[in-house]
This record gives structure tokens, C-alpha cells and sequence, in this order.
């Protein structure tokens, strides 16, 4: 059965599923409990569940992320909310040097089976530290694993499959598209969770993208087949590990790849597809593969944010310099 | 900053029980204590002292890469440890050797990882709940909080049956005070009443900075400032290690929630291999603490006590024997397959490890003969 909701409802709704199904899974962070988060992500979590799986925490995220690794290592499986993606940085030390390394140090008698949702990204026209997108500095850190959902379904699975993993996982909300509906299928077998998917299909470019912006690479797709070229689209899903296999498959069809994506573009996970993508693909190539990012600046005012997120004419931009080589 | 008037001592640096009114509400901990458990206090503080020197020497000669001495920490490590039980959680800085040995983990393990050879690698459920040893500074006190509020959650503390309940210490420095997250792991306690005990071996130095560089106000009194009930114990007094944290053991388990206690004692030798502590701090310094050595005041009150020449000989061999072992297992340990790398770094699968594995193996066979 399928049914339309926003992401933040589908969201809702896998932590409630994922909590139904193991009474080790808990909630903390900021806010969670009876606000239901500043995105009301929670809403309703503890009323149901009670404050014992439902833990607001004092206003600290180092303190979240150490002692969400202690109840990890009494048998629990936590997911905490980071409120912003700004915010995280006074929690990275214990997510990049304990939560990340704690199952090698233990040569593999402890799990980190531990969530951490991280809204993130811009769009919003919010304040400083409030719009960032700082997926690469955990994509770089061995040990972690990334997912950043872009629709409603992908939300509703991809949170349980993090949930049911028993490695750490840094769960990445595109924030912006929060409110946006889509289709929910509870009755599917879920998705395989770390498949990139060809979301739109195409022939001559190919553009990949995470999270908030496969929504503008789909609106840029569909203007550029009004005026006459094919563009494929490919949602990451999944940022680390990457799974290659159907971008590089797209890009042997199309020979050109255009990556985008919200964060600054200096060594991040854009790069890092470029890199793999030439690799793999070189022969099939047409073209370089081009990078579509912020630029490579402190998030700007929110003023001027529209001219520093990846706009479709941006992207379309790209796309036509890559048909002309 | 030393011994304050609010210091609990019930052994005075002079080898003789101090009866005084901070002391009577913990002297009965000590008065059930039999002979033969009181030398067994003194066994593993002899005994380490020994492994400590040796490991040192085996770094010196070139076999381990760094030592951390715990020279003249003995007492606050021995009493405090002796005072948990099996069912306890104990979670370590990187300076608790002998806890590491009381709780059953092989000294050659600790070893190991100063000899490059793993990162620590015990598994704490087969170690009596001994943790690994973390190396940045203060992390290891949010995880004892959290594993504290998941014994909370899960009834493990509290029953009424005192058989039964479990709870928490956590092992930091005075440097680490200075850190965030010994703040914060003070707040998550305090917020969520956990069964778990600080225990701060205050030992002066942080590397080469005073403790009168991380406060200006007694250790101790940081652990009231969070509302969490807190005693400063002469840490060179293996009895005050024990019976003071009995006591507060007792109470976070019994559900009273957290507490805090900060025991004076002092790095002997020191920060690690590496450094040079004649470059800055005194003898005289020095000498003050050597005065107050906490296995030379031990082995005068169990000579009182009558202890026999043959006990301490005993001891002395002990140590040798540990030695003489550890010094030749120590050169037999092999170095792990390269294989191994790869193998740890996630719980479940994972695609690139498996690539990155066979990469490896693959640029390795390309060296053998015939390829």
C-alpha cells in the first residue's frame, strides 16, 4: 500500500517502525522529546515510546555522540538528532576519533550500531550554521557510513536500514525537502542500502547527485528535454561506501557525467565521483567529468544563498559546456 | 596544590592509621579487611611497580616504541580497583596498568599496543569489564556516562539487591579536566543520576604544565560545581583508595547516583618516554613525594602488622618472575598479517574494504617469483 507524505512524516515513521521492532533502539538529542525536534521529526515519539527511549539531552553534541557510544557499548542502539548541520562540529571529535575507530581498536568484538541524523543543507534562508552541507568530512573518515535519502520512500527505508546496521551511520536530511510529499511503499522489501538508482533516464549527459538537490538535477533534466537533449539522473543515496556500478554504467551510455552538489566543492564527495567515474569509465568519455558546487566559501547570507546553491541554470550551464567538447 | 584540610587519609605517610573525623565514616572498610587481603593490596602494587620499571627498560632498549610510567600512582590505582567489583564497568585513560592486570588482561596485550602491534584489541566482557584505554584526553568519560545511563535504563544499578547492582568508574587525570568533555560527562551524569563513580588521579602534571594551570580552585570542588557529591582523598593511601571508594561505589550503585572522587598523587617519573620532566619541575618537588610514596608507608604498617620478611621477599621475586616473562613474550609476539587491516574497520560488510583487501594482496603476489 502506498501512501503521500511529506519526508519529515515518512521519517516520522521509519523511526517509529524501527523502534516498534527493537526495544534497544533510542532517540536522543535536543529537543526531541515533547517539541518532537525543532523539524518535528519526533513528533509524537515520546508520547508513545515513553522518556526512557526518548531522551532529550542536555544541549551538548559532543556529550550526545560519547554517550550515545557508552549506551551502544551496554547493547543499545541510539540515534541521535544533531538539531543543524552546523552544529555538528562540537560532537566530530567523538564521531571521527571514538565512534568512527572504537570496532577496530576492539579488533572487532564491539559494535557501534549508532545513528546520527544530521539535517542538513541550504534552501531555507536561515542564519549562520544553519545550511551547511559538511557530508564530505565524514565521508573521508574510515570507519563511518553515509546516507543522505531524497524522497519520502527512500527516507521512510534508509533510516531503518541505518537503524538495523551495526556500524555507525551518519544519516544526512536534506532538510528543505522536509516538507516536500511523496509516495510511501510500506510494503516493500525495502532497498538495498547503499544502491546509487537511476532516478530519471536519459542518453547524451548524465548528472548525479545527494539529497536536496536530485529534486533541481530532475527539474534540470526535464528543461533540458524541452529543448531537445537527454539528461540521466543518479541519486547518490548513498555516500560512503559509493556504489559506483550504475553511475559508471550511465556514463559509459551518455560519455558525459556532470556531478552536483550544495557542499563547497574543494575535495569533497563530488570530487571524489569525478575521480572514480574518470577511472572507471575513461574510454566511454567525452567529455571531463564537471563539478557543479557551492562555491567555495563560508555559507553565504541568506540573501545571497540562491546565487551560491547549484541552480538549474547552473546546472544547465554545465551541461551544455559538456556537449560541446 | 597538595593535601588539603579537607583530605581523607586514614594512613599517614608514616605508615600509621590517622583516626580523625573525616576519616571515621571509612575506617570500618578498612577494619573488615583481613591480613592476607591487606598483602594482596600490597602484592599488586609491588608487583606493578616492577612490570613499570621493566616496561620502561624494554623501551629504552629499543623493543616498545613509547612506555607511560605509573611510578608512584599504585595506591589510587590498586585501592580504587580492588574496591569495584566483577560487575562493574571500569573504564580507563591509558595509565592504568595494573587495573588492566587486576581485571585479567595480559600484560603482554598492553604491551603490544606501545609495541605498535594493535591498538588494544581486548574485548571487555572477556576482561572482567575492564575497557580499552583511550588516548584522547577525557573521551573515555562521556562513554562511562553513557554505558552508566543504559544501566540506569536497564535496572542494573538500584535493585536492592546489592549482590546484584552494577555500576560505573571512570579513570581520568587532572589535564584532562580542562577538556570539554569531562564537563560534559559531569552534566550527562548529574542530569541523568547515573550509577558511576569519577575517579581523578590528580598527579600534578600534565606533561610539562602544573595542575595549578587547568584550575585555580581543588579538583574535587569542580565535581560539587555540577551538583555531583565529591571527596579529595590522599592518593598515595592505598587504604583511603579503597574505603573511600567502596563507599561511593556502594552508593552509585545502590541508585544514590553519581560521585566524584579526586585522589592526590603524583607521577614519579615521567609524562611517557618521550619526555623530560628535569626541564620543568624541581627536586624538591620531587622529593615531597617521595617522602609520601605509597608502597614504602604500606610496608610499614604490614611490618606492624606483622607481616613476615618472607611476604616481601616473595613479593620481590614475583615481580622478577613477571619480568623475566613479559620481557621474553614480548620479543616473540609476531607482527599481524597484513590481511588483517582490512578486517575490523565495519562490523558488516563492506565493499570497499573487500576491494582494498584485494588490491593489496594482489600487489603483494606481484612480487613473488614467477609473476
Amino acid at each position: 500500500m502506498t501512501e503521500t507524505m511529506t519526508m519529515a512524516k515518512a521519517l516520522n515513521e521509519g523511526l517509529r517502525a524501527a523502534m516498534g521492532a527493537n526495544d534497544r533502539v533510542l532517540l536522543m538529542g535536543e529537543d526531541i522529546g515533547p517539541l518532537g525536534g525543532v523539524f518535528r521529526v519526533t513528533e509524537g515519539l515520546q508520547s508513545e515510546f515513553g522518556d526512557k527511549r526518548v531522551l532529550d539531552t542536555p544541549l551538548a553534541e559532543s556529550g550526545i555522540v560519547g554517550t550515545a557510544i557508552g549506551l551502544a557499548m551496554g547493547g543499545f542502539r541510539p540515534v541521535c538528532e544533531i538539531q543543524f548541520d552546523g552544529f555538528i562540529f562540537p560532537g566530530f571529535d567523538q564521531i571521527t576519533s571514538q565512534l568512527a575507530k572504537l570496532t577496530a581498536r576492539h579488533e572487532g568484538t564491539l559494535q557501534m550500531p549508532v545513528v546520527i541524523r544530521v539535517p542538513y543543507g541550504g534552501h531555507i534562508g536561515a542564519v549562520e550554521h544553519h545550511q551547511e552541507s559538511p557530508e564530505a568530512y565524514f565521508a573521508h573518515t574510515p570507519g563511518l557510513r553515509l546516507l543522505s535519502p531524497a524522497t519520502p520512500h527512500d527516507a521512510y527505508w534508509l533510516i531503518q536500514e541505518a537503524i538495523a546496521s551495526n556500524d555507525p551511520v551518519m544519516f544526512f536530511e536534506p532538510k528543505s525537502r522536509y516538507w516536500q510529499k511523496g509516495e510511501v511503499d510500506r510494503d516493500s522489501s525495502g532497498i538495498a542500502t547503499h544502491a546509487s538508482r537511476v532516478v530519471r533516464e536519459g542518453t547524451e549527459v548524465t548528472l548525479v547527485g545527494h539529497g536536496a538537490i536530485v529534486s533541481t538535477l530532475l527539474q534540470a533534466a526535464e528543461l533540458a528535454a524541452e529543448e531537445g537533449t537527454s539528461v540521466e539522473v543518479v541519486d547518490l543515496r548513498s555516500l560512503s561506501p559509493i556504489d559506483y556500478d550504475p553511475i559508471v554504467a550511465s556514463a559509459q551510455k551518455t560519455g558525459r557525467v556532470v556531478v552536483v552538489q550544495e557542499a563547497p566543492g574543494n575535495v569533497s564527495v563530488g570530487s571524489e565521483v569525478a575521480a572514480t567515474v574518470t577511472e572507471r569509465a575513461f574510454y566511454s568519455l567525452e567529455a571531463p567529468v564537471l563539478r557543479v558546487s557551492g562555491y567555495d566559501l563560508p555559507f553565504p547570507p541568506a540573501k545571497l544563498e540562491s546565487v551560491y546553491l547549484p541552480s538549474v541554470d547552473r546546472i544547465l550551464d554545465a551541461v551544455d559546456r559538456a556537449l560541446a567538447y | 596544590m597538595s593535601y588539603t584540610a579537607a583530605t581523607v587519609q586514614l594512613l599517614s605517610p608514616e605508615g600509621t592509621l590517622v583516626h580523625s573525623d573525616a576519616s571515621e565514616q571509612y575506617l570500618p572498610h578498612v577494619d573488615k579487611l583481613s591480613d592476607d587481603a591487606l598483602q594482596e593490596f600490597h602484592r599488586h602494587m609491588v608487583v606493578m611497580r616492577r612490570f613499570d620499571i621493566e616496561a620502561a627498560n624494554l623501551q629504552r632498549q629499543g623493543q616498545l616504541a613509547l612506555w607511560v610510567p605509573s611510578h608512584g600512582q599504585e595506591a589510587a590505582q590498586v585501592g580504587s580497583a580492588l574496591a569495584a567489583r566483577p560487575q562493574d564497568h571500569l573504564f580507563p585513560s591509558y595509565r592504568e596498568h595494573v587495573i588492566a592486570l587486576m581485571r585479567g588482561v595480559d600484560p603482554i596485550t598492553i604491551l603490544s599496543m606501545f609495541r605498535g602491534l594493535s591498538h588494544g584489541g581486548w574485548d571487555p566482557k572477556e576482561h572482567d569489564n575492564f575497557h580499552l584505554y583511550t588516548l584522547v584526553i577525557g573521551s573515555q568519560t562521556l562513554h562511562a556516562t553513557g554505558y552508566a545511563m543504559g544501566m540506569g535504563l536497564d535496572g542494573r544499578s538500584g535493585t536492592g539487591d546489592p549482590e546484584k547492582d552494577a555500576a560505573v568508574m571512570v579513570y581520568f587525570g587532572d589535564g584532562s579536566t580542562s577538556q570539554g568533555d569531562v564537563s560534559e560527562a559531569m552534566v550527562f551524569a548529574a542530569s541523568y543520576q547515573t550509577p558511576q563513580v569519577f575517579f581523578l588521579q590528580n598527579n600534578h602534571w600534565a606533561i610539562s604544565v602544573p595542575v595549578s594551570r587547568q584550575s585555580r580552585t581543588p579538583l574535587y570542588l569542580r565535581g560539587e560545581g555540577f551538583g555531583i557529591p565529591s571527596v579529595q582523598i590522599d592518593g598515595n593511601d592505598v587504604l583511603a583508595s579503597f574505603a573511600v571508594t567502596q563507599a561511593n561505589l556502594d552508593a552509585a550503585r545502590a541508585g544514590e547516583g553519581p560521585r566524584f572522587i579526586e585522589a592526590l598523587t603524583y607521577r614519579m617519573g615521567a609524562h611517557t618516554t618521550s619526555d623530560d620532566p628535569s626541564k620543568y619541575r624541581d627536586n624538591s618537588e620531587l622529593e615531597f613525594w617521595a617522602q609520601r610514596d605509597p608502597i614504602t608507608r604500606f610496608e610499614t604498617y604490614l611490618r606492624a602488622r606483622g607481616a613476615s620478611q618472607s611476604f616481601f621477599d616473595e613479593l620481590a621475586t614475583e615481580g622478577d618472575d613477571l619480568a623475566a616473562d613479559i620481557r621474553k613474550r614480548i620479543l616473540e609476539l609476531p607482527t599481524p598479517a597484513t590481511s588483517t587491516l582490512f578486517d575490523h574497520v565495519y562490523s558488516d560488510p563492506h565493499p570497499v574494504m573487500d576491494a582494498q583487501r584485494q588490491a593489496l594482496a594482489d600487489f603483494e603476489a606481484s612480487f613473488e617469483e614467477g609473476n
